[in-house]
């Protein structure tokens, strides 16, 4: 479930949606920081507790592109097929 | 015209929404003059000063108070120029000595802050081929570094060697050189690192190790050489950074090394080259409050003692405090609106703290930080925390 960027995102979202805070209507469009009012600190906490379950550690300049939770499934999919 | 303040906006709501609900500025605290190491005057008041990071009450140092008069009468107050330039007195040369004789290394640059030292050691060490591992709680400076540094950032989870030791195996095929950095004692919850832990992974892993005693400087370890000194695993670090700014009581960083590489940062470290020296006054109270350290141990074990009495103290009367004994105590706390209240009513009853806010704070709770020095008496720790006790009361916690 986790080899595809769709399955990584749904994962992304499952983890999300165990945050009573997250909006429930979420998807992988969603915005990190709008839509979910993640502060800077927020998406690197969560990032860490995704790295795990990946076993890929994403450096912090990757996340400065990442906007949506589809560019950040696409990103932990890039590095966990380099990793590979 | 783009409204070049727009970036701003969240930042203003959460500003206004804050000093709205506040009777006073937290940002815009006034000590109008500290009358000792431990009270200064707030709002006219005598106030308790345990938001500080005096450890040692060294602002205070007769020896350093003199040292800064006689040198500045006598080679005046400033450098006006680089540490490359026409920056370097011989009083700079000295210190670089001292500290260096001190931490029993045999290289040390002297910079113009602990933030500028951490800016540019981490700076000159790595660049974009390198990988940087960061404890998640490092200080800005830190975060800082690694961002003018342009090396890849990996965060580890704060204190885990466990974490720390899986992000290395992912980066066992990686090329360029690899840096951990950690701190000694952090700033805001007073937790201690498990340097000699790190010691062991580094080794293993064949990487890199700095750590930032900015807290622990003069504070821990049998001579004040910091937490490595405490757990005995000096010799496993490979860059000590720090700064003068709290148990010195003065200003100023420091990186400390046995590595001979670091004599070509001098000229590549844009931190130490591109800003002016420090004054030769702050100099000379720096190493007169190094020696006035050194030659009275007694205060590292008072400090311990009011770190005991205050950490008991405050737990005594109900609030939640960290585990680690250490010269910072926070006290976390819920919601901001309770945080803030809370170190309003402290202030009013002649107590100053630190209140520090989420996202600077580690679990997105708010903190009192609480700092302990070993100028403060017995009966100054009781009165805080006897104040601390009934403000808890009031607020039904
Ligand atoms: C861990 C740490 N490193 C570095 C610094 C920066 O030190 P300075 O105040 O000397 O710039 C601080 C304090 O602000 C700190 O807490």
């Amino acid at each position: 479930m986790t080899d595809s960027v769709a399955g990584i995102s749904g994962m992304i979202i499952e983890k999300l949606l165990a945050n009573p805070k997250v909006p429930r209507d979420i998807d992988g469009n969603s915005k990190i920081v709008e839509d979910l009012a993640f502060d800077s600190l927020a998406v690197m906490n969560f990032v860490m507790e995704i790295e795990d379950e990946l076993d890929v550690s994403v450096p912090l300049d990757k996340l400065a592109d990442i906007r949506t939770i589809n560019d950040l499934a696409g990103c932990l999919h890039t590095l966990k097929v380099a990793h590979a | 015209m783009t409204d070049i303040f727009a970036k701003h906006q969240g930042l203003r709501e959460a500003y206004e929404g804050l000093t709205a609900a506040s009777p006073r500025n937290p940002f815009e605290v006034v000590i109008e003059r500290p009358i000792s190491a431990s009270v200064g005057i707030i709002e006219g008041r005598e106030t308790l000063l345990f938001g500080t990071n005096n450890y040692l009450g060294l602002s205070q140092s007769k020896k350093a108070i003199e040292a800064a008069v006689e040198t500045a009468e006598t080679m005046g107050v400033g450098t006006t120029g680089s540490r490359i330039a026409n920056g370097t007195f011989g009083l700079h040369r000295k210190l670089e000595a001292k500290l260096a004789e001190f931490f029993r290394r045999k290289h040390c640059m002297v910079f113009s802050t602990g933030y500028q030292a951490n800016l540019g050691t981490i700076s000159a060490l790595v660049n974009k081929d390198d990988v940087l591992l960061l404890d998640a709680d490092s200080h800005a400076s830190i975060y800082d570094g690694a961002k003018l540094s342009g090396a890849q950032v990996i965060r580890f989870r704060h204190n885990d060697p466990v974490d720390l030791e899986k992000r290395l195996a992912r980066l066992k095929d990686h090329t360029g050189a690899k840096l951990i950095i950690a701190e000694g004692i952090y700033s805001m919850t007073g937790n201690v690192a498990p340097l000699d832990k790190f010691v062991d992974i580094k080794t293993r892993h064949g990487a890199y190790l700095m750590a930032d005693e900015a807290h622990s400087f003069g504070v821990l370890g049998a001579h004040g050489r910091g937490v490595a000194e405490m757990q005995g695993c000096e010799d496993g670090i490979d860059f000590v950074v720090g700064t003068f700014s709290k148990s010195l009581g003065t200003v100023g960083g420091y990186c400390v090394t046995n590595h001979d590489g670091v004599d070509l940062m001098r000229l590549c470290s844009r931190p130490y080259m591109f800003t002016a020296s420090l004054p030769p006054e702050i100099i000379a109270a720096t190493m007169a409050a190094l020696e006035d350290m050194q030659a009275r141990p007694e205060l590292r074990t008072k400090l311990q003692e009011n770190a005991a009495r205050l950490h008991a103290g405050l737990q005594k009367v109900g609030l939640k405090t960290g585990e680690h004994v250490s010269p910072v105590v926070a006290v976390t706390l819920e919601t901001v609106d309770q945080a803030v209240g809370f170190w309003n009513a402290l202030l009013e009853n002649g107590v100053y703290v630190n209140l520090s806010l989420p996202p600077a704070t580690p679990d997105n709770r708010p903190l009192l930080r609480c700092s302990v020095m070993a100028a403060h008496s017995p009966e100054e720790i009781d009165r805080a925390v006897a104040v601390f006790g009934e403000v808890a009361r009031h607020f039904g916690l």
